[in-house]
């Protein structure tokens, strides 16, 4: 099978390429999403964190 | 009915923190290969099907969508109700967690299938049994989110929830049987019957193994967003502390 006909889907190029494009891009968001939550998550742990300790040391 | 101490051993959140971040690298490499050879033999070795020729490969992304909405909805539905009878505080994560990623679901199936419809029927969308009980499932997850996001207190968040949840499970056997108990446009079902499937094997390889690499890749997401609520809600205690610290 060459690429043209591959990629041309008998006909159906549109509906067959845009339904598999928007699923990847889809389950893209969901895999990205925690991933960058993650990474807030533990910058703002780490600064509160770090805010507590300043305090403690204040407070002795 | 009481839990074995067990239980509540093995789903504390500092316990499930380390046991998922083992799984995750696992379940995320096992989807990766599974959706790779899954593509490899649904777009390539699989051939034309006879009478909707190459359109019907929509299949592959379509029907493991709307078998994950209903799938994650029942996961969804079912550690929301653990959470609510013996107030596990991880059943209630898992069910939050996971609102997110059947609504993804959902809207994929609906997408897909409305992808699918045009060429096929020659309309986007008709208001059809399937459709419109698969379009209630997106707006059950929708109002499920909108639900934990106006209550403020975690607690009653995930009790309001998971009651939404529960109630809401009534609309997943709609949705299955639609396609028997109302004469409907979309087809009937071809993998999941009593008698023998009816679709080849050579089609439904790569269905299988996309529907592997769906549950896999939710699997490992709710695991991922699961494991971020963890840290947060348990941000005072000092394995978190550890956790942030190591960065790990």
């Amino acid at each position: 099978m060459d690429l043209e006909t591959f990629f041309h889907m008998g006909g159906y190029a549109f509906y067959v390429w845009s339904s598999y494009g928007l699923s990847f891009v889809v389950l893209l968001m969901i895999f990205l999403r925690p991933m960058m939550s993650k990474k807030r998550v533990m910058k703002d742990l780490r600064t509160k964190y770090r805010q507590q300790e300043r305090q403690n040391n204040q407070a002795r | 009915m009481k839990l074995p101490a067990i239980v509540h051993k093995f789903s504390s959140p500092r316990n499930f923190y380390v046991m998922s971040g083992k799984l995750i690298p696992w379940f995320g490499w096992a989807c990766l290969l599974f959706m790779v050879t899954g593509l490899y033999y649904g777009l390539v070795e699989a051939p034309p099907d006879y009478q909707q020729g190459e359109s019907y490969r929509i299949i592959f992304v379509h029907v493991p969508s709307a078998w994950m909405s209903m799938f994650v909805y029942m996961v969804m539905a079912i550690s929301g109700g653990i959470g609510l009878i013996w107030r596990i505080k991880l059943a209630d994560i898992m069910a939050s967690a996971s609102a997110p990623i059947g609504a993804a679901f959902t809207f994929l199936a609906l997408a897909t299938g409305s992808l699918w419809g045009k060429p096929m029927w020659g309309a986007w969308w008709v208001w059809d049994a399937r459709l419109t009980s698969e379009l209630i499932l997106l707006f059950l997850y929708l109002g499920f989110i909108a639900l934990q996001a106006s209550i403020e207190d975690p607690r009653n968040a995930a009790r309001a929830g998971a009651v939404l949840a529960l109630v809401g499970v009534v609309n997943i056997p709609i949705i299955h049987y639609s396609v028997e108990w109302w004469s409907t446009l979309h087809q009937g079902a071809t993998v999941t019957k009593l008698d023998k499937p009816s679709i080849h094997l050579s089609m439904l390889i790569p269905l299988l193994l996309m529907a592997v690499a769906f549950k896999l890749y939710y699997a490992t997401s709710v695991l991922m967003r699961a494991r971020n609520e963890v840290l947060l809600r348990e941000q005072n205690s000092r394995w978190v502390k550890e956790v942030v610290e190591s960065g790990s």
